[in-house]
């Protein structure tokens, strides 16, 4: 491009007489404070930007238009002026009914949507009265054992009206024909509902770590709920591809980006190898990605995850659908930068992240509480949470002008830079065959955990600064703020409805409905409505899990 | 007299799969100059305290972010007695309310370690309280 070498020699020129006459003796005064600026991710950051960084930068091929392609301005041609993003506070603790209240509280302040927490024993496919599930019953989320929990869990919730997302990755096909029979039950029509199920197994084995069955089963049960929404539930999102626990565990931006994508384009694999057509199934593919400190560098990510997921699909895939090419993506602020510390400035921290998930163009978006590096939140941290996001949408101004930031030199060379960092990476998982492969290899694994032990480093070296952790202590500091306490009641109180489902059902449907759901998983049948049919009996979640189990085996993490 | 290495088993009970602390744990102590084991997720007390006595550990280092330290460290400690490790030191990391500290230590847990701990504390702890073996 000849017009962009006569653009940047000039600017070249005129960058270093800036250098040398301006900055050099402003240096010799003032050093800098220090030597390396560096992103929460470790990556060296510029003491300036100017138009020579987008030398190679083409604007209607890198940037363009909102809601044109590579969409890197938005997928919407209005931004936030049209609609704002879906309000989505996280929630679940204790019993269904617990929960409820608390959805039905969030959604009295204005929350426009529902996120079902779960239990952890609900996490990994036991019923609440197993014994690996002692201690944990209702703890990191809501108990939910069978149909009777989940129809007290979205009592009043009009499932045709709000959308439910469900984090739920190794027993989710279970958890879709749960949602299924209750909108049913509501009269909804599946035809009309939405609502999302997480169903990303990838990230279990590379982050979250809460799988059940080996890898390709797992793969296959996801496909099952992909082919099986195309058909009856066309408005669903069957999957919310994670980058939120990737870089929970210790991920750099580039590495949440580059393996959440990657994985995104796994599942498209396997889809189209499955024989689904890709623009049916594809556009109800969703991301979620993480929203960290480091202000710009998350703005970029976003922006750079929807050029890449454009790119990808056109040149991967071949599709030219626009809701194909269109990423779609939740953010939820970060976890692990809450300090148990002076607990209060978290609730800065929230806002801070939350706005870039807010300029980076989220379709939806959770806010942390204040305590939750304390326990899970109480109700007055979860409304604080939620009035944050309703102040950046309604007090800041930022929603007026779609990208805002769109054609600053920085946010424009750091979109570029984590496109080639993602690229990058998408070479390596290539060549070990794919991510599955790459997984199999323990490669995302070992990168996440290098990752997590150089952040550890920079933060007792002290490099990085964690405010009221390393720097700005206080001794002695009393306990501000009160915390949720669960107790072992929960358990009891979930036991007896767990009892009384197993003593009222008739024990000859269930025992045939498992039995149907066995065979079509060894004759690898879309496994669905076998499902359906065994939750409508009023199976358990742990009977169907432990009867999956028995066709395809467990997963045994190999030593990394 | 050479100084014999500490020995470390770093312990996921429960069925949390957060394990980023508990590697990062595992990788300093190792650079320290520790022997470390790592169980790996989802084992219950009765696994830790058997891979304890098989590994002849001098501390176990427990990670739970899930709540339920109050039903597994104790059990983990009082199996280890059972067993006659009764040096062996139990150290509690993770998501721990202050308000159940005082009790976990009655119960034997030897320390708790709460999220903005350094691992060079751990390590300082771990070089001051294990006890030499005779």
């Amino acid at each position: 491009m000849p017009e962009t070498k006569e653009i940047t020699s000039p600017l070249q020129g005129a960058a270093e007489r800036w250098e040398r006459e301006t900055l050099e003796p402003a240096l010799r005064k003032h050093p800098e404070a220090k030597k390396h600026f560096q992103t929460v991710s470790l990556e060296e950051v510029n003491r300036l930007y100017t138009p020579a960084d987008l030398a190679e930068t083409d604007f209607q091929r890198d940037i363009s238009f909102p809601g044109e392609y590579p969409y890197t301005r938005g997928i919407h041609p209005t931004g936030y002026r049209g609609k704002l993003w879906t309000m989505r506070q996280f929630a679940g603790f204790s019993t269904p009914e617990e929960t409820n209240a608390r959805f039905k509280y969030l959604l009295a302040q204005g929350q426009t949507g529902v996120s079902i927490a779960y239990d952890l024993p609900t996490l990994m496919g036991y019923d609440a009265d197993s014994p690996l599930a002692e201690g944990e019953v209702g703890k990191c989320g809501v108990a939910v054992s069978s149909l009777a929990d989940m129809d007290v869990l979205l009592a009043g919730i009009p499932l045709d009206q709000v959308t439910v997302s469900q984090t739920i990755n190794a027993p989710a096909s279970v958890f879709l024909a749960l949602y299924l029979v209750v909108a049913e039950k509501q009269g909804a029509d599946w035809k009309r509902i939405s609502g999302t199920l997480q169903n990303d197994i990838l990230k279990e084995y590379i982050a979250q770590k809460e799988w059940i069955y080996p890898i390709r089963p797992a793969m296959k049960l996801v496909i099952d709920t992909f082919e099986f929404c195309t058909k009856h539930v066309p408005r669903y999102n069957p999957v919310s591809v994670s980058g939120y626990h990737i870089r929970e565990a210790g991920a750099t931006a580039v590495q949440e980006l580059a393996f959440t994508l990657r994985d995104g384009i796994e599942y498209v694999d396997w889809g189209v190898r499955a024989g689904l057509e890709i623009d049916q199934f594809v556009p109800r593919i969703s991301f979620f990605f993480n929203a960290h400190n480091d202000f710009f560098e998350e703005i970029a990510k976003y922006r750079a995850a929807r050029r890449i997921w454009a790119r990808e699909m056109t040149e991967r895939f071949g599709s030219s659908n626009e809701r194909t090419l269109k990423l779609r993506f939740h953010t939820q602020t970060a976890g692990v930068s809450l300090t148990v510390q002076q607990p209060l400035n978290n609730i800065v921290r929230v806002a801070i992240q939350a706005l870039a998930g807010v300029l980076g163009g989220t379709q939806s978006l959770h806010t942390d509480a204040y305590d939750e590096a304390l326990a899970l939140p109480t109700d007055r941290a979860a409304l604080i949470a939620l009035r944050t996001q309703q102040i950046i949408a309604e007090e800041t101004g930022v929603v007026n002008t779609i990208d805002p930031l769109g054609g600053s030199y920085f946010i424009e060379a750091l979109t570029d830079k984590m496109e080639a960092g993602a690229l990058d990476y998408f070479r390596k998982i290539d060549a070990m065959g794919g991510m599955v492969e790459a997984i199999e290899k323990g490669f995302p694994q070992r990168e996440i955990q290098d990752s997590a032990y150089q952040y550890q480093k920079a933060v007792e070296r002290g490099d990085q600064i964690i405010v009221g952790v390393n720097r700005y202590e206080m001794k002695d500091e009393q306990s501000e703020v009160p915390i949720l306490v669960i107790d072992e009641s929960v358990r009891t109180h979930q036991l007896e409805r767990l009892q009384q489902t197993r003593d009222r059902r008739d024990a000859g449907g269930v025992a045939n409905a498992l039995e149907k759901l066995k065979r079509a998983a060894q004759k690898g049948e879309n496994t669905m409505p076998a499902t359906i049919e065994a939750v409508r009996t009023y199976a358990t979640l742990g009977e169907i899990c432990s009867a999956l189990r028995d066709v395809y085996g467990v997963y045994e993490e190999p030593a990394f | 007299m050479s100084e014999q290495k500490i020995r470390v088993l770093v312990a996921k009970p429960g069925l949390d799969g957060h394990d980023r602390g508990a590697k990062v744990i595992a990788r300093a102590l190792r650079d320290a100059g520790m022997e470390v084991i790592y169980t790996g997720l989802r084992q219950t007390p009765e696994m830790i305290a058997a891979a304890a006595l098989q590994e002849d550990v001098d501390a176990v280092g427990v990670s739970i972010l899930s709540g339920a330290h109050n039903t597994l460290a104790p059990r983990i400690v009082q199996l280890l007695r059972d067993q006659g490790m009764d040096d062996c030191l139990v150290l509690l990391g993770g998501i721990v309310p202050q308000e159940d500290i005082p009790k976990l230590k009655d119960e034997g847990v030897a320390e708790v370690f709460l999220p903005g701990t350094s691992t060079e504390e751990i390590v300082k702890f771990l070089r001051a309280n294990v006890k030499p073996r005779g």
